[in-house]
């Protein structure tokens, strides 16, 4: 077996602004280190979700466009690939997060990344589905298990119907 | 955040968003690193994908439902927050978080908190369940 794969993921206080912002959460313990330091979080954290933003710093990361490589949405032409495109059918099913204290700025996580469980089922609206479990631990600069994210992504047979 | 009592049965319930917008998933690809064209180019979505248009991150939502969570126990507090994603989330929608105490109870010298959360959108079809643990002795 292969080593897992293991990213590095800075945790910085203008990423956690842009992605507050992004999910519509004015509050200012996201973004206001002033005013964050008067509230009981004490300054600013990563709103519970933000560990999966970790995708920005995954030098492989599937859903990112690279520099001379070719991707899969539109240019020119609808997709810039031929055949079928590599993320066609796949959808988020479910996602888990624990987490044994909250992300902060100036945190520099270790994110190590495991395959889990995979399972079949058969739908109506989509036909045949794949399922995936995906593992990722976050460990901090003390190394500290910080945060363990499990998500379940399914690929289907064909689009989902929307009848 | 101050202190607050929780009692089981407690309900809540929290606009999220309303008319989503084509920007805010461009927003939230761009702060995530999720810059699937699926969310976010409708030529692509429409033509090679073969989805109606462009829709939203499961991870948007989940991000938003957070939010309905947080602004109850504050973000530092949280423990565990897990969903499904039951229905695509698509712009125009307006969606509305309904959580609900299940459980208040003691654990390792922690008053912990069990919540579970159910986002809706404007035709009452449910497109996230989850649920959340977190501390409310803070």
């Amino acid at each position: 077996m292969s080593e897992p794969k293991k990213v590095t993921f800075p945790v910085e206080a203008s990423h956690i602004m842009m992605f507050a912002r992004a999910i519509g959460d004015a509050n200012p313990v996201y973004h206001d280190a002033e005013a964050a330091k008067e509230t009981a979080a004490g300054g600013i954290v990563a709103p519970p979700t933000f560990a999966q933003a970790v995708a920005q710093f995954d030098p492989d990361h599937p859903t990112r466009p690279k520099p001379g490589e070719k991707w899969f949405g539109s240019g020119g032409t609808p997709s810039g690939v031929e055949g079928e495109p590599p993320s066609s059918g796949g959808l988020h099913a479910e996602q888990h997060f624990e987490y044994r204290r909250p992300l902060r700025p100036g945190d520099v996580l270790t994110a190590t990344y495991r395959v889990g469980e995979s399972w079949e089922k058969q739908s109506r609206r989509a036909g045949k589905l794949l399922f995936t479990e995906r593992l990722i631990d976050y460990h901090d600069q003390d190394g500290e298990l910080v945060c363990r994210a499990r998500g379940v992504t399914v690929k289907t047979e064909r689009p989902v119907d929307q009848g | 955040m101050t202190a607050r009592e929780f009692k089981v049965g407690d309900l809540h319930e929290e606009v999220l968003v309303e008319d989503l917008t084509r920007t805010q998933l461009v927003m939230y690809s761009g702060a995530s690193g999720d810059y699937n064209p699926i969310h976010t180019d409708e030529l692509y979505t429409r033509e090679a994908a073969g989805y109606p248009g462009v829709f939203a991150h499961g991870m948007l939502t989940m991000g938003m439902t957070g939010r309905a969570i947080t602004n109850l126990v504050g973000a530092e507090n949280v423990r565990r927050f897990g969903v499904r994603f039951t229905s695509q989330v698509w712009p125009g929608d307006t969606l509305t978080a309904a959580t609900r105490v299940d459980a208040v109870r003691n654990e390792g010298g922690e008053r912990l908190v069990d919540f579970s959360v159910t986002t809706t959108n404007q035709k009452g079809e449910t497109v996230l369940t989850g649920t959340a643990t977190a501390v409310a002795n803070g």
